[in-house]
């Protein structure tokens, strides 16, 4: 190797063919690689959203993805609409809607706290939250999915749309630690008052996105469930760390809240028009 | 092989990274991904069997084309083949787990500039056949991922409380942040460098100790 350097160059030729050469094999490593694992991960990825899906919405059995559009909402396997704003659909096994699940992003302490939450139609309120990905302080933030006194708010944290159906009534909103009073504000951790904040604006951002082009065709989603049966059953059993969701303890069992169901009905009217 | 060095057995080549060479406790190469990672012992695991991985296949391709390789143009042949290595696994750890790839984040990409594989594919591959380059990957890379462990169980323990996700502690457990927080990964490193420092300068002292004693008495 020490003689080496003292020999005049390698001709160019022979570097590029070498260069060439390995170009070659890699390229061809690097496809057999991504052909080979590419229905893998798909499919993990799917299951990633699915387990991500049953968790924020118990009972839940399989899920639909749909975009909202101005013109109405669509299947997400139709294509990607302009301005459409995605969401899933959970069903349960006897296909009827389970609840609406979505994602939100917000940023946090470190970078961008990217969260689904689940929403009930009936009620109008979100009844939990999982977070997708996250990279905020461990013991700090991520108390945002252990703290059982904040992951009480999102046991049912009102979302109902103002009379015209185009924004929240009232914008979901966090508050100093201690101070909630009304349904639609989130008591902020203390010590975690940044991660809380960028929950509550994930939310409250995708929500005042979503629900004005989901709720006026929430009917359809009832009608006619795509009858797409999950291959995944539901699993309880949470990850190896990546997707942490928030337990619902209570969300299902909550009963029905009379100023929510109230809010439902006045909605009934103007849904009617808005998805002519 | 170098002249002058002794020529190993294939055992001892493959001991070479595990013990005597270790990259994390004796040649402090690649603390990048061991301070990053290093959080829980499934991280550490992880990371180290991808490096592992990388650091065999990239060794083996150099060795195999040792020969024709020129050597103006070694290192950009030698980081084309990491980096494709490096895209291989992060493929293939997606379509192992995802949850992995997500904790893992970007020191997946970054494998390709940890500075074991390119020391490896320089210092070894391009002088050996690929027998011995792949035993010595192996053992680089199991002592990579024993150092890496070393450090995950321990900021695991102390910071989380737990082993592997399994809680040790019972509920009464006040978990020691730091040690799971980026200075935590200093304090852990450093005390094993030390503890492995320590042993070491006691076998040097008690080599040297004989032929001292002797001298004192001429």
């Amino acid at each position: 190797m020490t003689e080496a350097t003292l020999q005049p160059a390698t001709p160019s030729a022979a570097m590029i063919r070498t260069l060439g050469l390995v170009a070659t094999v890699c390229g061809v490593l690097i496809v057999t690689a991504y052909e080979g694992t590419l229905d893998a991960v798909n499919a993990n990825k799917k299951l990633a959203l699915e387990r991500a899906v049953f968790k924020v919405i118990p009972g839940a059995a399989k899920v639909d993805e749909y975009f909202a559009t101005p013109a109405g909402i669509q299947p997400a396997a139709t294509g990607t609409p302009e301005g459409g704003v995605k969401f899933y659909a959970a069903y349960d096994q006897a296909g009827t809607l389970k609840g609406i699940a979505a994602e939100g992003a917000g940023k946090g302490y470190a970078d961008t706290v990217r969260i689904l939450y689940a929403y009930d139609p009936a009620r109008q309120v979100v009844t939990g939250f999982g977070v997708v990905a996250m990279r905020e302080t461990p013991g700090i933030g991520d108390k945002i999915y252990t703290d059982p006194a904040f992951l009480k708010n999102f046991e049912a944290l009102d979302v109902k749309l103002s009379a015209d159906l185009k924004s929240l009534a009232n914008a979901v909103k966090v508050v100093k630690h201690g101070s909630k009073q009304n349904a639609w504000e989130i008591d902020a951790i203390a010590g975690a008052t940044v991660t809380s904040k960028a929950v509550g604006r994930g939310i409250n951002d995708s929500a005042q996105k979503l629900l004005p082009l989901l709720v006026p065709n929430l009917e359809k989603l009832n009608a006619a469930p795509q009858s797409r049966v999950s291959a995944f059953p539901p699993i309880a059993k949470g990850g190896e760390g990546g997707f942490e969701a928030a337990p619902t303890p209570s969300s299902t069992q909550n009963p029905p809240q009379p100023p929510f169901t109230k809010g439902g009905s006045d909605l009934a009217s103007p849904r009617q028009e808005a998805s002519s | 092989m170098i002249p002058g060095q002794k020529q190993l057995t294939n055992m001892e080549e493959l001991l070479e990274g595990i013990w005597k060479q270790n990259p994390v406790f004796v040649m402090v190469l690649g603390m990048c991904p061991v301070l990053a990672v290093s959080v829980s012992a499934m991280n550490a695991i992880s990371m180290g069997l991808a490096t592992t991985f990388v650091l065999v296949g990239s060794t083996l391709l150099v060795s195999l084309l040792r020969s024709v390789i020129p050597k103006e143009v070694r290192i950009a042949t030698y980081i084309v083949i990491i980096a494709t290595f490096v895209t291989v696994v992060d493929y293939l750890i997606q379509a192992i787990s995802l949850a992995v790839y997500d904790a893992l984040g970007a020191f997946i990409q970054l494998i390709v500039v940890n500075c074991i594989i390119l020391g490896r594919a320089e210092a070894h591959a391009s002088k050996n056949p690929p027998l011995r380059s792949v035993l010595n990957a192996l053992g680089m890379g199991a002592g990579f991922t024993l150092g890496l462990f070393a450090l995950g169980a321990v900021r695991e323990i102390l910071g989380a409380g737990k082993l592997f996700g399994v809680a040790l502690f019972g509920p009464d457990f006040q978990p020691w942040v730091v040690m799971v927080l980026p200075p935590g990964g200093f304090f852990v490193l450093g005390s094993w460098l030390l503890l492995f420092n320590w042993l070491n300068s006691r076998k040097t002292d008690a080599a040297q100790a004989k032929p001292v004693e002797g001298h004192a008495h001429v």
